[in-house]
């Protein structure tokens, strides 16, 4: 293996959280970017290649070794690890307006919910998963909130482009002509 | 309502079992009872729809009710709405149930993503970083085991914390020398002879033994009495004035 390579995977090993790319260069500050890029790739492959126990993820705009998801079960029956704690459909819900809508106000979440979202949105940021990220007009100048970089690890998502487009969705938001035709 | 026998619409009939719960709002609600009975959401038969709606509310707790309860008085709006006349050549009418349909699309959208999210939010869990240990087990407190007597004692700790009522604190004002020299010639009144440390009483600060010796030497300067130490270091006498010196 690769001199570079070898620093990748120490560091990736012994850091808790996804590291970006930024924060690896001081390994090796001569190297440039695309010597990284292959560097990470060789480590990528490998660890396919020799059908190891971890893979190199890339998630929240870094890098990060985790046990590969067929080893969950049995690390879980183990008691080695546990699965965090899921997050309700409420919970969920709101998420994916923050996600597509950001950034958005509590009014215009709960107009889509049909439902108070007060408790739910202060969940939501205790966990780090939305942050405020400004005011809106209007009366009271409302907080706006965003989602965080914990909320790509959540759903293991390198970068807010990983989300599905909208068009791409089974039900696209009809045009109200179309509807009043009836 | 009349007694005909219904058509038994079994299937519509099993759509009202419903768990308020497994819901995550009024529009989740609505969306479930449009789905079951496969009904064409840009056509919703809104009197059907909101009499179901009603009935599945009944079972609710009163926490969220009031979201509940919001929607069921607009869906009942909109029924009212549509039993309406209207003008048959009237091109401005709009189905009143357009934004009921506009909500309940971009509802279902939301929902759409939220369920891919919940994918990716469980395949994500399936892969764990380094440092993830499992989370302490939550012990539930042990039950409280007091005895009587712990619980006397407590009890008193509580009642000795409590604040005791002050009506009025006399603080003693230290002796000034007029104070000390009225108290001398009172004692000297009483008895020919003292002791200074008869004269100081009992824990004298030090203003009430300062005040007593200078009345002491004044007192003596002006010859109203005598003072005498019989031995070195020994105790101060103070007597009254022989008759010749106070004249």
């Amino acid at each position: 293996m690769q001199q570079l390579t070898r620093l990748l995977e120490a560091a990736l090993f012994a850091a808790a959280r996804p590291l970006p790319l930024d924060e690896l260069r001081p390994l090796d500050p001569d190297a440039p970017e695309a010597e990284f890029r292959a560097a990470l790739d060789e480590l990528r492959e490998r660890y396919v290649r020799e059908e190891h126990g971890v893979e190199l993820a890339e998630l929240a705009e870094g890098f990060q070794i985790l046990t590969r998801a067929d080893c969950a079960e049995v690390l879980a029956q183990a008691q080695i690890v546990s699965r965090p704690r899921r997050l309700s459909v409420a919970a969920m819900e709101t998420l994916a307006i923050i996600a597509y809508r950001q950034p958005v106000g509590r009014s215009e979440i709960e107009e889509i919910r049909g439902v108070a979202a007060d408790g739910v949105l202060r969940m939501l940021q205790e966990r780090g998963l939305i942050e405020v990220v400004g005011r809106g007009e209007g009366i009271g100048r409302p907080l706006l909130y965003g989602t965080t970089a914990a909320f790509l690890e959540l759903l293991g998502l390198r970068e807010l482009s990983g989300l599905p487009r909208v068009d791409e969705l089974s039900v696209a938001l009809k045009p109200l002509e179309e509807v009043s035709e009836q | 309502m009349t007694t005909a026998p219904a058509p038994a619409p079994a299937t519509a009939d099993r759509s009202f079992v419903i768990q308020l719960d497994e819901f995550s709002g009024p529009l989740d609600l609505l969306l479930h009872l449009i789905r079951e009975q496969e009904i064409d959401i840009t056509n919703i038969p809104i009197a059907k729809i909101a009499d179901q709606f009603l009935g599945a509310i009944d079972a609710l707790g009163l926490n969220e009710a009031a979201d509940y309860l919001e929607m069921a008085a607009y869906l009942l709006r909109i029924k009212i709405q549509m039993l309406l006349p209207r003008p048959l050549d009237d091109d401005d009418w709009e189905d009143p149930r357009a934004e009921l349909v506009r909500r309940l699309l971009e509802y279902e959208q939301i929902r759409e993503v939220a369920d891919w999210f919940i994918q990716q939010a469980s395949a994500r869990s399936d892969r764990f970083g380094r440092g993830q240990v499992p989370e302490a087990a939550e012990v539930p407190p042990p039950p409280v085991l007091v005895n009587v007597e712990e619980l006397l004692a407590a009890a008193e700790r509580l009642v000795e914390s409590l604040p005791q009522r002050i009506m009025h604190r006399v603080v003693p004002r230290p002796l000034d020398v007029e104070g000390a020299t009225r108290r001398i010639q009172e004692l000297l009144a009483e008895k020919p002879e003292l002791d200074f440390i008869e004269l100081l009483g009992e824990e004298p600060t030090v203003t009430d033994v300062i005040s007593c010796l200078i009345a002491l030497l004044e007192l003596a300067r002006l010859g109203a009495l005598q003072v005498a130490q019989p031995q070195a270091f020994g105790s101060v006498l103070i007597l009254r004035a022989t008759a010749d010196q106070a004249a």
